[in-house]
């Protein structure tokens, strides 16, 4: 195969495995957006306490590195399982103390006490982990797989880290969209989102729903900070900053408040950071992805999947 | 106590006024010299005057972003690339090595211009949008301004950073009272400074106040509570907005040179997100709107910040705990907002309302001289 059409497939490898992990975070902003129209500013910080937490679980049970077959099928999934639940029980206790109080407040109170929570998160972050960068170590094996099982001559490396990437966050996002979609609390969520006082007028628990969706959003989150750690293999107290920002950048490039915009914007990110650091400057990725999100709005003001009804102001 | 202070204070002519406010400005720094040196003979080292320095500019900054947050309610997140290009430009045009070397008093002027101009370029592509896909915007404006100067290593030195940078040089005035060139070198000394800062605050917040009122500033106001309604009422929303972008940034880019002038040295990463959040945090804080709100606020916190977070809690606080710091303000941040979620000043939103017997002796003094036309 064509040397150059290697190298192009890999980085939509790359832009992939970015969109999918940013999906799974954009996927928490949209989901609270829906319901509560608040930019949840710390959301991004709870990806990075996903990071922190199973690394701190991680170390605690000092499992094989590598894990082994035996490990991948208990540990692993026990780890992921207390980690989507903290992260989504500390989301649910942040809109607990710092959200619900001002639910009917003017809409830039919410927006700072999020910024309230986002800076004393990444303080606390800082103290318990430190301000340097930190080792995720290699717990996932990591396999070329298109070498080292198909003996093939390539320059495209799609290994085990790539699926097992995939085959956490595709799920995800597949089961969060059947929640939606099919179940009673999923259509209540929904309903909540159209008209939060009709909704409770029908007999929803609104702030039941609410809480529900910041739990979810939050572990989703978590599951997010979890994989990122074991794909990439480092971190710092500050990178839920950056992941939050692209996150909810990707929210916005879909339509936010859309469940599937996010996801697809999300992927269109990581494709443009994938290509623009491959084919262009790294330095003016970040430019790259602000512009196209600035051209994109002024063609179309509510993203790409977003509804063209106005939205209220602040 | 106050409303004696407070009556006092409006029964003396406007000339009075001025000169009591001037005479406490000129001493002010005086009375900070003493306290610094009380300070410093009882153990401690605090740059008071300079930390009043830094608040006053983040003062002018907060006023230029409550015209748009404010009065104009539109929300921006971006705020800071206003004040970077204010102070890039002065950085190039001063810059020895660029060999432009403008004068001060000049670049000033043509700094708040630019700054202006890409205020209207960011404006532009928003006026469609609203809420918040206009903040995301603004955002992503404020994340790109800092990438490209990082990048244009030839006019920027990229992270280096640009220094030294032009001083205010009084070469004019020297010649007139015949002294040496650079005789008044004032650059670096922060009372020299301080008044210059004053003078800044007290021209924005002059222009700020005479907004207030004005048709255009009416115009923003109808566009915050209700676009579609003032627009039916023959608002012109684009102008409207237009202007509340270029005056905002304007005042942002006079904030960016005087900044850029009195560091002597800028750098890309003085001028990131979170000096656009930080000066959200000050006008939401201080009450969306207030002008004078705005001008207490913005002092509080920016003091609160840089002098007690930051020097006295340090001294308190055991070395290397500095991260202890964000989380009182961020806890802070949050337990203010939630006792206080309008804010410190919140604005009038209702100036006088019409009683029902002004009402009735208005309607009959009307249809009085209806009758008397016929």
């Amino acid at each position: 195969m064509d040397l150059e059409l290697q190298f192009f497939i890999g980085q939509i490898i790359v832009g992939l495995t970015i969109g999918s992990y940013l999906a799974l975070i954009a996927l928490g902003y949209t989901m609270v957006y829906g319901i509560v129209e608040l930019i949840n500013f710390a959301h991004g910080d709870l990806f990075a306490f996903g990071f922190f937490i199973s690394l701190t679980i991680f170390t605690a049970i000092n499992p094989p590195r590598p894990l082994d077959i035996v490990g991948l099928l208990t540990i692993l999934p026990l780890i992921f399982v207390i980690t989507m639940l903290l992260t989504g029980g500390l989301n649910t206790l942040i809109d607990r103390v710092a959200y619900k109080p001002l639910r009917n407040a003017p809409k830039l109170a919410p927006l700072l006490t999020a910024v309230g929570v986002s800076f004393a998160l990444e303080a606390i972050y800082a103290i318990w982990v430190g301000a340097s960068q930190v080792p995720y170590p290699n717990y996932f094996p990591r396999i070329d797989i298109l070498r080292q099982w198909f003996g093939l001559d390539t320059a495209i490396q799609l290994t085990t880290k790539d699926l097992f990437l995939f085959g956490v966050t595709i799920p995800l996002m597949i089961g969060l969209n059947f929640f939606i979609e099919r179940t009673k609390i999923g259509k209540a969520m929904r309903a909540s989102a159209q008209d939060r006082e009709a909704a409770s007028m029908m007999g929803i628990n609104v702030n039941r729903i609410i809480a529900t969706t910041f739990f979810i959003g939050g572990a989703l989150a978590g599951a997010a900070g979890l994989v990122w750690g074991l794909y990439i293999n480092s971190g710092r107290f500050l990178m839920g900053f950056e992941a939050g920002l692209m996150a909810f950048t990707s929210a916005v490039l879909g339509g936010i408040g859309n469940i599937r915009g996010a996801v697809l914007g999300a992927f269109i990110i990581g494709m443009i950071k994938s290509m623009s650091d491959f084919y262009f400057e790294p330095s003016w990725t970040r430019v790259m992805i602000f512009g196209i999100l600035i051209l994109l709005l002024v063609f179309r003001p509510s993203g790409i999947l977003g509804s063209t009804q106005s939205i209220e102001k602040i | 106590m106050i409303t004696t202070i407070r009556t006092w204070w409006s029964q003396l002519p406007n000339a009075a006024r001025i000169t009591l406010v001037a005479v406490l400005v000129v001493l002010f720094p005086f009375v900070i010299d003493i306290a610094e040196s009380a300070i410093r003979s009882a153990g401690g080292n605090w740059a008071l005057l300079t930390q009043v320095n830094r608040a006053l500019i983040y003062v002018v900054l907060a006023l230029g972003l409550n015209i748009v947050v404010g009065f104009a309610g539109m929300l921006d997140l971006g705020y800071a690339a206003f004040f970077a290009i204010g102070a890039y430009a002065f950085g190039i045009l001063t810059y020895p090595s660029h060999g432009i070397q403008m004068s001060f008093f000049l670049a000033l002027w043509v700094c708040a211009a630019i700054a202006s101009f890409f205020g209207i370029v960011v404006g532009s592509p928003t006026l469609r949008l609203r809420g918040d896909y206009l903040a995301i915007v603004t955002l992503a404006f404020g994340e790109i301004i800092p990438t490209v100067v990082r990048n244009l290593d030839d006019l920027t030195n990229g992270s280096q950073g640009l220094t030294p940078l032009g001083k205010p040089s009084f070469g004019l005035f020297e010649g007139l009272f015949g002294l040496e060139p650079g005789a008044l070198n004032v650059g670096v000394d922060p009372h020299f400074w301080f008044y210059v800062i004053t003078l800044l605050v007290a021209l924005v917040l002059f222009c700020t106040l005479r907004l207030d009122n004005s048709r255009i500033g009416r115009a923003w106001k109808a566009i915050r509570e209700d676009q579609t309604a003032a627009d039916f009422m023959g608002v012109d929303p684009i102008r409207a907005k237009l202007s509340a972008f270029a005056i905002g940034a304007s005042f942002s880019g006079l904030a960016g040179v005087v900044f850029a002038s009195m560091l002597g040295a800028i750098f890309p990463d003085l001028f990131r997100f979170q000096v656009s959040i930080f000066l959200l945090i000050i006008v939401v804080f201080s009450g969306l709107g207030s002008v004078w709100g705005v001008l207490i606020g913005g002092l509080i916190i920016s003091l609160f910040d840089g002098l007690f977070l930051a020097q006295i809690l340090n001294q308190v606080l055991p070395s290397g705990s500095e991260n202890l710091r964000w989380v009182f303000f961020g806890v802070g941040l949050i337990f203010f907002m939630i006792f206080r979620p309008q804010g410190l000043f919140p604005r009038k939103v209702k100036g006088r309302v019409l009683t029902e017997e002004e009402a009735l002796a208005a309607n009959a003094a009307a249809s009085a001289t209806a009758k008397g036309g016929d």
